[in-house]
């Protein structure tokens, strides 16, 4: 924060005595970040980071694992025990990393064609098992990172360079899919949300099981400027005006299109074992005193 | 006239790093009270970049900051301000 | 320090090979094991369901090799010594994370109980084809260790090896069984606890703050934590410096890819470990490994029957290729011959180190079964000539 527009607020060390509420939780050594002009990524960052403020976890049990593509690198910002691991397996990883170490509260933060595309049945089988996740996923459409490809979720008419005639595949509706599979908790919001987002992020974090939330956000880059849809804040803006609060709404109905309403809101909330907690209680049960209740 | 009209006066204020601002406008744009605007001058990478054209209505909400993807500009209440800088000087005492 | 008593079944038993490496794993203290079925290896993550309930830990069988082989080294940064066990496609689809495993430098065991191939091949009958796969499988310049048991003794024996030398070197080390020595049952001794050697995690005594991950140690390793330990790392699949922060440029490449491959490359020869038998003074040698290796025994044996000096050296250690002393060989005979399940593949590593000092002959076989021994003894008499 060399520059302020209350110079007043540095010490004589230049260092600033106000600094945005972001830093604290960012390895800030490596920022500025990669993102684009207007991308959505960074604006859930901040919100993410207000959440781990405002839930006051301990951040050294805070574990963030990413997959591959521009959301991919969320984990290497943030100051926490952070993995980016390989195209689609974030959530396979982590898997791997709370059971090893069931003290910890892990985050999966990634993209949709790393989660559901090449990482789809990763997604399916730890919601089924209801694997003590938070699974985030950042929904621009396309593939940010390789040069805007189509995606499992660009909706049908959207331009893309492997669909340069336009895209004729049924995209997936990522909330219907993790409640079918199995999620404990299932919420939507966009960026223009920034508040409720916040908020979905807090709760999310207090919470057990496999959390799903997804949240739209714009590839100004890639798949706004090749559809002519604007930039960054006309998205934005048309998430305003589209997005509609359905609390608990059905999630066969939340689909969402290159137009018609964005339906936001906490879909599922229930409550099943976790993975762990079934199969502790389970060997308990049939193993009795020879079980050696696992903890970590 | 002047006793129907109260005169505001800004509850918060925002801090701009000029320098890290991609111009996205999503600060201008999500402001509740349109306070802020776009600077005549560009920054080094060639963007205009956010300014507080009209302080007194700036509430220090906050969510500007929640918006701005490049994490280059905030806002904050007053007293908040006062209160974060009294912590950073306590926790800094070599400073 | 020595084995945690929990995980040994100490006694003298009657196992296959893959019952008798999930032992290995658990004397070894492995805690974690993600794996999928394939056979001929399921055995093994079946014996390890059964058992790590009473031991404390944690078996998942996930939905495929490419969830198994990372579910892995998730557990790694969580702590835990781990393991996944597969077989020739699903060692196809590991290849992915045995480049992350390399160069995230996670310490994990890799077990491949080879079978024909290629894709689904022969399923219930072996090979010993996938030699190769394993060093030059994955992407990029990397090296592994690789250990290669003749029998069930040696499966608990060498996996005890393997996460130990996976421990010392932060590298992946394979298991190379084969179908035959996975199933065949024989006597099997398992020591005391307290007679077992265990290297053990070589975690960081630096606070939080002073701590860079992959800042190596003078041995080329750096020192671990694991997440939740306050040192806030990052780990990556890219290239990385030694605060593990992405460092795309030639110059970190070189720095961290070379400083890898020299961690194997230098103690190549500390690495090695061939078993000899009257290779001084012989005529032939025969170079084999794994369960060629018995049936190699057999011809050599027929040999020296007949008034023959020939030598034996068996592999336990293939890769790192033990280069030097292959060479130290070839100036002591006059001509190699090299057994193996596949159509040639460890051959090409003995030619190499051989340099055409003498010649060098290869029995191959497409797998399926084991070589008639008689072919072997014939290329050792043709060699003799
Ligand atoms: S703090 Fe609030 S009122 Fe002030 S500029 Fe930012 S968004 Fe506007
Ligand atoms: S939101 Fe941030 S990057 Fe965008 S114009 Fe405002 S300060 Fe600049």
């Amino acid at each position: 924060m060399s520059e302020t527009t209350l110079n007043d607020d540095q010490d004589l060390s230049g260092l600033p005595l106000v600094d945005n509420p972001v830093m604290p939780y960012l390895r800030q050594e490596r920022i500025p970040h990669i993102w684009c002009p207007g991308c959505g990524i960074g604006t859930t960052v901040n919100c993410f980071t207000r959440a781990l403020e405002e839930a006051a976890l301990d951040l050294d049990k805070v574990a963030i694992v990413s997959g591959i593509g521009c959301t991919g690198r969320v984990a290497g910002y943030l100051n926490l025990d952070s993995f980016h691991t390989t195209h689609g397996r974030a959530i396979p990883f982590a898997t791997g990393l709370k059971l090893a170490n069931p003290d910890l509260n892990v985050v999966v933060y990634s993209g949709d064609g790393d989660l559901f595309a090449i990482g789809g049945n990763h997604f399916m089988h730890a919601a089924r098992r209801n694997m003590d996740l938070l699974v985030v996923c950042v929904n621009n459409f396309t593939y940010g990172m390789t040069g805007g490809q189509v995606a499992p979720t660009t909706p049908i008419g959207a331009t893309q360079t492997t669909m340069p005639f336009g895209n004729f595949e049924n995209p997936a509706s990522l909330p219907f899919l993790a409640d079918a599979a199995g999620a404990t908790f299932v919420a939507r919001w966009t960026v223009f949300h920034v508040r409720q987002l916040t908020r979905c992020f807090k709760e999310a974090l207090g919470k057990k099981g496999f959390r799903f939330i997804e949240i739209m956000a714009p590839c100004p880059t890639l798949f706004l400027r090749r559809n002519r849809l604007g930039d960054g804040v006309d998205m934005v803006r048309q998430y305003k005006e589209r997005s509609v609060l359905r609390n608990g709404a059905d999630t066969k109905e939340v689909a969402v299109g290159m137009e018609g309403d964005i339906v936001v809101g906490t879909f599922v909330d229930r409550e099943r074992p976790t993975w762990l907690e079934a199969m502790n209680s389970h060997f308990s049960s049939v193993l009795g005193d020879r079980y050696r209740t696992y903890g970590g | 006239m002047s006793d129907a009209t109260p005169v505001r006066k800004a509850k918060g204020t925002v801090f701009v790093q000029p320098e890290v601002c991609k111009g996205c406008s999503y600060c201008i744009e999500f402001c509740p009270t349109d306070c802020l605007e776009f600077s005549r001058e560009f920054n080094a990478k060639g963007y205009h970049f956010p300014v507080l054209g009209r302080p007194e209505d700036c509430t220090g909400c906050g969510l500007c900051g929640l918006y701005c993807p490049d994490f280059a500009i905030f806002g904050m209440r007053f007293k908040d301000i006062e209160a974060a800088k009294a912590a950073s000087l306590a926790s800094h005492p070599t400073r | 320090m020595t084995a945690d008593p929990k995980g040994v079944l100490t006694g003298v038993h009657f196992l296959d090979g893959d019952h008798a490496a999930c032992e290995g794993a658990l004397a070894a203290g492995c805690r974690f094991v993600s794996g999928y079925p394939i056979t001929p290896s399921t055995e093994v993550v079946e014996r390890f369901a059964q058992r790590i309930p009473m031991v404390g830990g944690v078996f998942i069988q996930m939905e495929d090799e490419l969830a198994a082989s990372i579910t892995m080294l998730g557990a790694v940064w969580g702590g835990k010594k781990v393991m996944t066990v597969t077989s020739g496609p699903g060692l196809s689809l590991m290849m992915e994370h045995l480049g992350l495993a390399y160069i995230t430098e996670a310490p994990c065991v890799f077990i491949d109980v080879q079978r024909g191939g290629p894709s689904t091949g022969l399923p219930t009958l072996p090979a010993q084809a996938d030699m190769m796969q394993v060093k030059w499988g994955s992407h990029g310049d990397y090296e592994i260790i690789a250990l290669v048991p003749d029998s069930p003794q040696e499966c608990f024996d060498l996996t005890i090896k393997a996460f130990n030398l996976a421990e010392q070197w932060r590298v992946p080390v394979f298991l190379m069984m084969d179908e035959v020595v996975g199933h065949m049952t024989e006597r099997v001794v398992i020591p005391e606890a307290s007679a077992i050697e265990i290297t053990e995690r070589r975690w960081t005594k630096k606070a939080p703050g002073e701590y860079r991950p992959f800042d190596a140690c003078a041995d080329g390793v750096p020192a671990m934590a694991k997440a939740g330990d306050g040192h806030r790392i990052h780990v990556t699949g890219l290239t990385h410096d030694e605060r593990g922060w992405p460092a795309l440029t030639p110059k970190s490449q070189d720095k961290l890819i070379r400083r890898l491959t020299n961690k194997i490359r230098d103690n190549a020869d500390a690495l090695a470990d061939i078993r000899e038998d009257q290779c001084e003074g012989a005529d032939v040698i025969v170079v084999s490994y794994g369960i060629t290796s018995r049936v190699a025994s057999s011809a050599v044996l027929q040999a020296r029957a007949q008034g023959l000096k020939v030598g034996h050296a068996r592999l336990v250690v293939a890769w790192p290729f033990p280069t030097t002393r292959i060479a130290y060989l070839a100036t002591q005979c006059r001509a190699m011959v090299v057994p193996e399940l596949n159509l040639g593949q460890m051959v090409h590593e003995v030619s190499r180190a051989v340099a055409g000092k003498v010649p060098v002959r290869l029995v191959d076989h497409a797998g399926g079964t084991v070589h008639d021994p008689k072919v072997i003894l014939d290329c050792i008499l043709g060699a003799a000539r």
